[in-house]
């Protein structure tokens, strides 16, 4: 039986974790994350949740405390954003190295300085190569609906690796939408217990976590993370079909928008590929023939599927809600070409940083990356980057 | 050690197996070994309380050996003894 619920982003993930019951839960209060771990504290409180809360002195602990809980064979969980998600830096790494299946929401915001706390999505971009898998959600239902995969995709044998959740900074976190949320019971079933291979707690089996990797074993420990998120992305399509059948709400690493005969698309992640799909719907509505790609999974990054959602493509726009001092284009748009270079899909493809630091983009502002397309395949030049919505 | 491939080791960095550091061979580290003068000896046991390495073997209450395969030749011993009768003597 499907419950419809009005919640915020926050109390969609924190909703979302109620019913996945972890064992231990340690989070230390920054906005615009604040409202999770909150309202979470509350189910605790109220008794709704035996979940071990541990209310830690900084994000670094917060970090520390879930590897130490996930190391000892429990179910962790954390959530931040931005400077929490710096400050824990040091651990997000070794997180994903000792192989524990931590799930983390993490709600985007601008990183100081200067400081800002709305969204943009220069948090999670900056550890995308900490092993980490990374699922962006387009709004609150995905929010809880990401939660619920993340477990069952973190925890797979063939994968266990942490898994983010990115929800953008108020604009999902702190609106309220329509949430179609499952009976308690389901999720239950759905994301099964967790029972570590080598917890630390069993004491009859001792083993160590954390020892000295030097030459002679580090180089072969990261060539198994490799092959864990390599791995992941078959994970994550089947633990999206299961979720489809039990919700009706189907998830895959790409989510295409009226691209089946699509000449020119825009590539968006996390809210904004909302305001793109309701664009591309008003400009088929003027004939023209437009499409829009969600990338929920940027890490693992899907490659194949990218390569077989633009091949048809006339011309790609991609949107980046961060920026890369010094490199080519935003961490998004560098991905897609490369994952489009060498394979014989030769469009122009370019690149607009909008957003930073909670700026609004409106679909009007967004049409431009339409409009250049249009000329771009008629010879016009266009710079490597350019900016949506920033003063001249 | 064993030399396993990346598909064949634990995942993650974890060591499965309790006290397994007695198979590692810190001896290769060693330039310098300690060698004892046992005449001199008066069974202190200060070299033994010292050793990093728990090294310096003793049974019923003497010292009577130096497990070579773990001494990494530090010299912690010989500078501890209250008699002066260990002599690092270089390896060849
Ligand atoms: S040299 Fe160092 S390691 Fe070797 S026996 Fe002496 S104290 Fe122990
Ligand atoms: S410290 Fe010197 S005297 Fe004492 S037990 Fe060791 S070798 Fe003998």
């Amino acid at each position: 039986m499907t419950k419809i619920l009005a919640l915020t982003g926050a109390d969609a993930a924190a909703e979302a974790m109620r019913q996945v019951h972890p064992d231990v839960v340690a989070a230390y209060p920054i906005t615009p994350q604040t409202g999770i771990v909150q309202t979470y504290s509350s189910f605790v409180a109220d008794g709704l949740v035996d979940t071990e809360m541990v209310t830690v002195e900084s994000e670094h602990s917060a970090m520390s405390a879930v590897v130490g809980a996930a190391s000892a064979g429990a179910r962790a969980m954390t959530a931040t954003s931005a400077n929490g998600l710096a400050l824990m830096w040091e651990i997000v790494y070794i997180a994903a190295s000792y192989r524990l299946p931590i799930v983390a929401p993490v709600v985007n915001r601008a990183l100081s300085g200067p400081i800002n706390i709305h969204c943009d999505h220069s948090d999670s971009m900056g550890c995308r190569d900490s092993g980490w898998i990374q699922l962006f959600s387009e709004n609150t239902q995905e929010t809880y609906d990401n939660i619920i995969q993340a477990v069952k995709i973190g925890e797979n044998k063939d994968v266990m690796l942490p898994v983010m959740i990115t929800l953008d900074g108020f604009i999902i976190s702190h609106v309220m939408e329509r949430v179609e949320a499952l009976e308690d019971e389901e999720v239950s079933k759905f994301v099964g217990t967790f029972t570590a291979k080598y917890p630390l707690l069993d004491v009859d089996n001792p083993v160590t976590y954390g020892p000295l990797d030097l030459q002679d074993y580090y180089f072969e420990h990261k060539r198994q993370q490799y092959q864990a998120m390599q791995n992941s992305a078959d994970v994550i399509k089947n633990v999206g079909k299961e979720f489809g059948a039990l919700s009706g709400r189907y998830y895959d690493l790409l989510e295409l928008h009226k691209m089946e005969d699509a000449e020119f698309a825009i590539i968006a992640l996390g809210s904004t590929a909302g305001t793109a799909k309701y664009l591309v719907d008003q400009m088929r509505n003027e004939g023209k023939k437009v499409g829009m790609i969600k990338i929920r999974s940027f890490r693992p990054f899907p490659i194949e599927d990218l390569r077989l959602a633009v091949k048809k493509l006339k011309g790609l726009s991609v949107l980046d809600r961060s920026i890369s001092f010094g490199a080519k284009g935003g961490p998004v748009f560098v991905e897609v070409e490369s994952a489009l270079f060498r394979t014989g899909i030769d469009i122009p493809v370019l690149n607009y940083i909008y957003g930073l630091g909670g700026r609004d983009i409106t679909p009007t502002e967004m049409r431009i990356s339409f409009s250049d397309l249009e000329k771009a395949v008629k010879g016009e030049k266009f710079p490597a980057v350019q900016f949506i919505g920033l003063r001249g | 050690m064993s030399n396993n491939g990346w598909k064949d080791i634990p995942e993650g960095g974890l060591i499965l197996e309790a006290g397994n550091s007695i198979k590692y061979e810190t001896g290769s580290w060693r330039t310098y070994k300690p060698v004892t003068d046992m005449e001199k000896c008066i069974h202190c046991l200060f070299c033994w309380m010292y050793c990093p390495d728990s090294s310096r073997i003793v049974k019923d209450g003497k010292l009577v050996d130096t497990d070579l395969f773990h001494c990494k030749g530090c010299g912690v011993c010989a500078k501890e003894c209250p008699k002066k009768c260990i002599e690092m003597v270089l390896e060849e």
